[in-house]
C-alpha cells in the first residue's frame, strides 16, 4: 500500500523517486533521499513507532515537528531518534523502540 | 566567541521578516532554528493567503516563503538551520547548538547586539479516551506530512476544531487525497472563516458543531470514535453517539506561544487568553521589557502569518533603527506602513478582539524598561 | 441555521449582505455571484476586475460589492478569491440549461464534455453535468476553474461538483 501522493493539484506531479534502501524491524522499504525516516514509515503505512515503558501502549507520529518524541525509534542501534526529523540514510536499520530501547535488541549496539 | 548584530531565534514568517528588514538595512543578521529547513510553517501552507492585495495577498503561503527566503539570501542574512537556541543571557549572549554538516552539535557563543525572539507557538492538545493511540494526531502534524513530505498519514480522517487550521488542513487533506469523514466542533459555531468552512461543506464533510469526541477506539491504531452531542454545559448528552471509522483523528484545538526563552530571559510576561497564553509584554517597536530584546509573531499571541510577518518586519525595521542603519524618520515612515497594515489584518468580527488584546498588551507595557 | 453554523450560506444571509444578483442582470448573460458576507481581512478580488465591478475600499474587511452592470462574467476573479467564494454563473446558456462556474483545487481535474455530479453548497448531489470547460492558466495560480451546464432551475443552488 502506497500513501504517497503522486498528483497534486497545486503543488504538482511527484517526481522523486526512492532510492534509498532503508531496514525497517527486518523489512526492505525504499525512501526518497532527505526525507525524514517518519515519511517513508507512513508511505507503506506504517504508524506505530514505540511502546510505553510502563504500559507498553502503542506511539505514533504525533507533533511532526520534533517536539513531543512519540516517534521516537531506534535508529542504527541508538534509541529515542526522533524521526520525524531525522533524515533517511542509505542502509539505515530503523527498530520500533519498546520502552526506553536499551532492551529487547534495542540500544544493544548503541 | 562569535559577534553578530542581529541574532533571531526562528526562521519562520516573523523571523525572516525581521531578518529581511534588519538586513536590507544594513545589519549584519544571523537566524537560527532548530528544523532542517527555514520557513517555519510557510512551506506547509499551500493555500493562498488572505490580506492586502497589495501585500502578497491572494499568494500561496509557501510561495511567500520561497520568496522570503531567496529576500534574505540575496540581503545576505546568515541561517543556521538544525539549531537550536539553548541559552540567552546578559548582555545578549546567545548560545546555540549549531546542527554541523556531518550531523554532529556544536555550542556555540554568541554576543549579539540585537536578539530577537520569533519562536512561534505550539498545537494545543484534545484528551478523550484513548487520544494517545496512533494516527491520532495534530492537524500541523498532518498537514507537515501530505504538503511537506508528500506522504498521507491515513485514508479517512476526523477533524476536530473548527478554527482555520481545522477547516483548512481537512480541505488539504482532501486535496492530498484523504477521505475527511467529519469535522467535529465542541462549540455551537464554527470557529474559522466561513469560506473555508464553505469549501469543505461543497465536498460533502459534515460539520458536527456542539459535538465532540468521547473515545477513540483500535489496537495499535485508531479504527473508530464516538463522538456526541454537547449540551449548553458541554456535557456530552446521552443517546445522541455517533461512531464514526477512521484511520486518522486530527486534533485542531488552537495553538499557544512558545515562550522558553522569552522565560529564559526573564521578560515580563501577562496572560492573554485571546493570544492562547503568556506572552512577552512589549511595546510598539515590538520591545520586550528588557532593552534590546525584541519579539515577533505567534510568541508574542497566536494569530495567523500575514500578521507575524509585519510584527517581524516592526521588530527588524526598530533593530535596524536602534543600531543607528535607519535614522528615526526612516524607521518612522517603514513602522507607520506596518502598523496601519496591522491594524487592518486585526479588524471585522474575526480580527478585532485580537486589535483589543493587542492594545491591551501595548498599554501594559511598563513605562521604565530594563 | 447560517453560515457560522454549518457552513452553508443562506439565501437569506445573501439577501441580507445584498449579495444577490439581480433577475434582469441574470437575463444579459454570464455575471459573478460573490459569496463572501463576514468581514476578514481580505481583497484580491477587488484589484482581480479590470472592470472595476468589485469594490472593497478601506479598511479591507469591508465585503465586496459587485457593480453588476460593469460585470462582464470573464470569471477571472473566480481564481483569484483566496477563500474560493466567487463563482460565476450563466442563466442565458439555453433555454433549460444554465451554466455554473466555479474554483475547484482537486486533482483528477475533470474533463472537457465529461459528466460529473454536479453539487449544492451542502456537497448534496443534485443533477448531472456536463462540464463545458476546465480552465487552468498560469495566471489562475493553480486554482483551476471548471464549468458546467445544470438545469437551469438549480443555478441558485449548485456551486460545485462532487470529487472524485
Amino acid at each position: 500500500m502506497c500513501m504517497r501522493i503522486k498528483d497534486h493539484v497545486i503543488m504538482g506531479s511527484d517526481t522523486a523517486t526512492a532510492t534509498v534502501k532503508i531496514t525497517v524491524d527486518g523489512k526492505t522499504i525504499m525512501a526518497i533521499e532527505g526525507e525524514p525516516i517518519l515519511a517513508a514509515l507512513l508511505s507503506e503505512n506504517i504508524m506505530v513507532n514505540r511502546y510505553t515503558v510502563k504500559l507498553k501502549e502503542p506511539r505514533g507520529l504525533f507533533c511532526g515537528i520534533g517536539q513531543c518524541t512519540d516517534c521516537a525509534m531506534i535508529v542504527n542501534g541508538k534509541p529515542n531518534v526522533r524521526t520525524c526529523i531525522t533524515p533517511v540514510e542509505e542502509g539505515m536499520i530503523i527498530q520500533t523502540q519498546h520502552g526506553n530501547g536499551m532492551e529487547e535488541g534495542g540500544g544493544t549496539h548503541a | 566567541m562569535l559577534n553578530r548584530e542581529v541574532v533571531i531565534a526562528g526562521a519562520g514568517p516573523a523571523g525572516l521578516a525581521a531578518a529581511i528588514e534588519a538586513a536590507k538595512a544594513g545589519a549584519q543578521v544571523l537566524v537560527v532554528d532548530l528544523n532542517i529547513k527555514p520557513g517555519g510553517q510557510l512551506f506547509k501552507q499551500i493555500h493562498k493567503f488572505f490580506g492586502s492585495s497589495a501585500h502578497r495577498s491572494g499568494i500561496r503561503g509557501m510561495d511567500i516563503g520561497t520568496q522570503m527566503l531567496a529576500e534574505a539570501e540575496k540581503y545576505g542574512v546568515e541561517i543556521w538551520i538544525n539549531s537550536a537556541v539553548i541559552g540567552l543571557y546578559s548582555d545578549k549572549i546567545v548560545s546555540i547548538e549549531r546542527g554541523l554538516e556531518n550531523g554532529e552539535k556544536e555550542l556555540v557563543n554568541i554576543q549579539a547586539k540585537k536578539v530577537i525572539l520569533a519562536t512561534g507557538a505550539s498545537e494545543n492538545v484534545v484528551r478523550f479516551k484513548g487520544w494517545t493511540l496512533p494516527g491520532i494526531m495534530g492537524a500541523g502534524a498532518a498537514q507537515t506530512m501530505i504538503n511537506v513530505n508528500r506522504v498521507k498519514p491515513g485514508k479517512k480522517v476526523v477533524m476536530l476544531g473548527s478554527g482555520n487550521v481545522g477547516l483548512i488542513v481537512s480541505y488539504q487533506l482532501m486535496q492530498a487525497g484523504c477521505d475527511v469523514v467529519a469535522l467535529v466542533e465542541a462549540a455551537p459555531k464554527i470557529g474559522g472563516y466561513g469560506v473555508h468552512a464553505s469549501k469543505i461543506r461543497r465536498a460533502g464533510v459534515p460539520i458536527y458543531t456542539s459535538h465532540t469526541i468521547i473515545e477513540a477506539r483500535g489496537t495499535d491504531r485508531v479504527s473508530e470514535v464516538t463522538i456526541a452531542e454537547l449540551d449548553s454545559k458541554w456535557q456530552p448528552i446521552p443517546g445522541t453517539e455517533k461512531v464514526l471509522e477512521c484511520d486518522v483523528v486530527t486534533l485542531a484545538a488552537g495553538l499557544k506561544p512558545i515562550s522558553d526563552l522569552v522565560r529564559l530571559h526573564d521578560l515580563d510576561l501577562t496572560f492573554n487568553a485571546v493570544f492562547g497564553g503568556w506572552v512577552p509584554k512589549h511595546n510598539r517597536d515590538m520591545e520586550s521589557t528588557q532593552s534590546g530584546i525584541y519579539v515577533a509573531g505567534d510568541t508574542t499571541g497566536v494569530e495567523e502569518a500575514n500578521t507575524a510577518l509585519e510584527e517581524g518586519r516592526l521588530s527588524g525595521v526598530a533593530a535596524a533603527e536602534a543600531l543607528g542603519y535607519l535614522t528615526a524618520e526612516q524607521a518612522k515612515e517603514l513602522k507607520d506602513d506596518i502598523w496601519e497594515r496591522l491594524d487592518g489584518l486585526r479588524m471585522g468580527p474575526f480580527g478585532e478582539k485580537r486589535m483589543f488584546a493587542k492594545n491591551d498588551i501595548l498599554a501594559d507595557f511598563p513605562a521604565c524598561v530594563k | 441555521m447560517a453560515l457560522d453554523q454549518n457552513g452553508v450560506i443562506t439565501r437569506e444571509e445573501l439577501i441580507n449582505f445584498k449579495q444577490i444578483v439581480s433577475d434582469e442582470r441574470y437575463k444579459k448573460g454570464p455575471v459573478a455571484v460573490i459569496e463572501c458576507i463576514q468581514e476578514i481581512p481580505c481583497n484580491p478580488c477587488e484589484a482581480a476586475c479590470a472592470q472595476g465591478a468589485i469594490k472593497i475600499g478601506m479598511p479591507i474587511t469591508e465585503l465586496p460589492i459587485l457593480d453588476e452592470d460593469l460585470c462582464t462574467g470573464c470569471s477571472i476573479c473566480i481564481a483569484k478569491c483566496p477563500g474560493l467564494a466567487i463563482f460565476m454563473v450563466d442563466k442565458t446558456y439555453s433555454d433549460t440549461q444554465a451554466l455554473i462556474s466555479f474554483p475547484y483545487e482537486y486533482t483528477p481535474l475533470p474533463e472537457k464534455d465529461e459528466i460529473v455530479s454536479a453539487v449544492s453548497r451542502e456537497g448534496v448531489v443534485m443533477s448531472e453535468a456536463k462540464v463545458i470547460k476546465v480552465m487552468n492558466p498560469k495566471s489562475f495560480d493553480r486554482t483551476p476553474v471548471v464549468t458546467i451546464a445544470v438545469p437551469k432551475e438549480m443555478a441558485d443552488d449548485i456551486r460545485s461538483m462532487k470529487r472524485k
